[in-house]
């Protein structure tokens, strides 16, 4: 424990030494024509998160490309900073995943008059001036709540746990007003739609957390003896479900079916056991991609103004066939 | 000095009735609200169910796996942390103070815990637990010293003296954690949050006993009076003889064990700590719960019945949201109209407001 707090508080001082460095340095590009990227992170809010990071350091190493890091500490302002000391240093290509979708009209314009290339990497920006970045490199959220509620179509005579011909799902939301929370539901919403049978009789915020979701399943368990099947919009609170459901006496993956999204290792050992039933993956190692662009922008070549991360989805036999080697 | 606190001679020489006493007694808007919840939530089930043709009740409470499972025993589990945290800033605010740290402390708690734990030789082991347990609650100690130094020795006003905690605390949280979100597999631990003991929730039992362990404290010996004194004139009670700095020190330490304990609960809940998220705006959610249960921020008198109260308040909100179908886009907008009208109901000026618009009613039909 003592030696956690000296770490962080030798961190704590580290950072604010890294940040009145910052700008003073006077970077320049790489040595040899080796591009030099600068990438602002979000931070390191999680698992997910942390393998994105890991991710993308590693594939700058392969890729013989000079990284700047900067971890905002979920905080704008800092990523605005950091973007600012990248256009200082010259950089032949900004990368960063915006902590808030608006607001970043201003250091966009500064890097496009320094003729500097932006990448936005896992989450988009508002802004209505496009050739404000490149690309947009991430996640296709409906894509992912649309694979959820297609697996539930295919597997609907399963489903009907209880064999009252009627599939009764119940929804746990991310974050109100998040993009990934209204995504998800409008994807999985438009799929199920091809079964007449299914239908969402409830749809609560769990806020992305594993308390969360288990508080409102243990309220839906009470309100309504009659569920089949819970799709939760990430794998935290389909964990909670699980813990709910279990107190309830019942049987999580058979009695109830269990459908997330994520795939972070803890979901996928749930699934592996048989208490999840299907995780649509939200991929967070889009290194190689990130990469790939970033070169294919610095030489001036055309890139697509949208690309999709690579993802796939895990059922409970792939999941126990991958579990060995998942890094996050 | 003991009769400072018994009420005046004329409130006493009056004499009310049982009834009368009910009306006045500061706790009665504070339960009339909360059996409100229960009204209807009861009602929105009925209706729900009613609509597929099947009946159900919402205080309805069965046996499962040999313990008791129902709404009422989930409201009373999940009402566990609040209640830890609020009973601690029932005192601090006594005392004139608030402590916006005992979210962070909590996250700080369960931090440490889940740490040890994943670090312990044998993590299933009950020893491995009950050190966890011991590291975490040593550290929310020296936490609430910290806070109690900054307060009462430094000076500092207690809504800053404990804000420099509540940012810095969760950063130091996510430090132990890493950032990450550590998951442990540990029994013992697990039960604080989901055992019973005796059919009955191991987290309300934990809760329920350090209010009493508080209301014995402060009740039984003149430990309650000197914090009110404390809190209604600090100087005046210096002057007295009263050991403010010492009392205000201990309800800070205090505050920062129930909010540990309270961290540990909600880490057990889910057997995992998420330093982000873990204890967020508790803190709110306390000293709501202490001013629905009826103690004022301006220090003085305390109420740890209004305050078990309050925090039943609140989680039996938060069960309504989910219960009664709010959409997850009004919730705020629920919680918020629910919480203004329990303060106009225990405000005694908008009382007295509708006290006189009711009065002339009866006259009018005399005359």
């Amino acid at each position: 424990m003592v030696k956690k707090t000296v770490t962080a508080a030798s961190a704590v001082l580290m950072c604010a030494a890294a940040f009145s460095a910052c700008g003073s340095d006077d970077g320049s590009s790489g040595k040899d024509g080796e591009i030099v990227m600068g990438f602002a992170q979000v931070g390191a809010e999680s698992g997910w998160r942390t393998a994105n990071t890991d991710s993308i350091k590693a594939s700058a190493e392969a890729a013989g490309i000079e990284l700047k890091f900067s971890d905002a500490q979920q905080k704008q302002e800092n990523q605005i900073q950091a973007i600012r000391s990248y256009i200082q240093q010259k950089v032949d290509v900004i990368a960063f995943s915006p902590v808030v979708e608006t607001g970043w009209d201003a250091v966009l314009q500064e890097a496009k008059a320094a003729n500097i290339p932006v990448i936005l990497t896992d989450r988009a920006v508002d802004s209505e001036d496009t050739s404000l970045y490149e690309t947009f490199l991430g996640s296709d959220f409906v894509l992912e709540g649309e694979k959820a509620g297609e697996w539930l179509v295919e597997n609907a005579a399963d489903s009907d746990v209880d064999g009252d011909g009627d599939i009764n799902v119940v929804q746990l939301e991310g974050t109100t007003g998040a993009a990934p929370a209204i995504d998800r539901a409008e994807g999985f919403a438009s799929a199920i739609e091809a079964d007449s049978s299914i239908s969402v009789s409830a749809s609560q915020t769990g806020d992305f957390t594993r308390d969360g979701g288990k508080q409102v399943m243990e309220s839906f368990l009470n309100a309504d003896k009659s569920i089949d099947v819970v799709f939760a919009h990430n794998d935290d609170m389909g964990l909670g479900a699980i813990e709910a459901i279990e107190a309830a006496g019942l049987e999580p993956g058979k009695d109830i079916k269990i459908i997330t999204v994520d795939a972070v290792k803890d979901g996928m050992t749930a699934l592996s056991e048989g208490k999840i039933n299907f995780i649509v993956e939200c991929n967070p190692l889009l290194g190689d991609q990130l990469m790939e662009l970033a070169k294919k922008v610095v030489a001036g070549e055309e890139v697509p103004e949208r690309v999709v991360t690579e993802e796939t989805t895990f059922t409970q036999e792939q999941a126990t066939e991958v579990l060995a080697d998942r890094k996050y | 000095m003991t009769d400072t606190l018994t009420p005046p001679a004329a409130e006493r020489a009056a004499r009310p009735g049982p009834g009368a006493r009910i009306l006045a007694s500061p706790l009665l808007w504070p339960v009339v609200a909360l059996l409100l919840l229960v009204v209807i939530n009861t009602l929105a089930l009925a209706f729900d169910f009613a609509g597929r043709g099947e009946t159900s009740f919402f205080l309805n409470v069965r046996i499962q796996d040999g313990h008791l499972y129902g709404n009422i025993i989930d409201i009373a589990r999940n009402s566990a942390p609040v209640l830890l945290v609020a009973l601690g800033m029932t005192l601090i605010i006594a005392t004139r103070g608030i402590d916006l740290s005992v979210g962070a402390i909590a996250a700080i708690a369960g931090a440490v815990a889940c740490t040890r734990l994943v670090g312990a030789a044998d993590e299933g082991a009950v020893t491995a637990a009950i050190m966890a347990c011991t590291w975490a609650l040593a550290v929310c100690v020296l936490l609430g010293l910290w806070n109690g130094f900054l307060v009462a020795v430094l000076g500092i006003q207690p809504i800053l003296a404990t804000l420099v905690l509540m940012v810095a605390g969760r950063g130091l949280a996510m430090l132990v954690t890493d950032g990450q979100i550590t998951t442990v597999h540990n029994d013992t631990f697990s039960d604080l949050a989901t055992g019973f003991v005796l059919g009955l929730p191991v987290a309300s039992l934990i809760a329920v006993g350090m209010v009493v362990v508080a209301a014995v404290l402060t009740r039984r010996t003149a430990l309650g009076m000197l914090i009110e004194a404390v809190g209604i004139n600090p100087e005046a009670s210096r002057l007295a003889g009263v050991r403010a700095r010492t009392i205000i020190w201990t309800v800070y330490v205090f505050g920062a064990f129930c909010a540990g304990l309270a961290g540990l609960i909600i880490a057990a809940n889910t057997n995992s700590v998420n330093a982000n998220s873990l204890g967020l705006w508790i803190e709110l959610d306390a000293i709501l719960a202490v001013v629905i249960g009826g103690t004022a921020l301006t220090g003085g008198r305390f109420s740890l019945a209004g305050t078990l109260v309050g925090a039943l308040f609140i989680t039996t909100l938060a069960r309504t949201i989910p219960n009664v179908g709010i959409p997850s886009e009004a919730n705020y907008l629920f919680k918020a109209v629910v919480v203004v009208a329990v303060c106009l109901l225990q405000s005694p000026r908008a009382r007295a407001a509708l006290r006189v618009r009711r009065r002339p009613v009866p006259k009018g039909a005399h005359s």
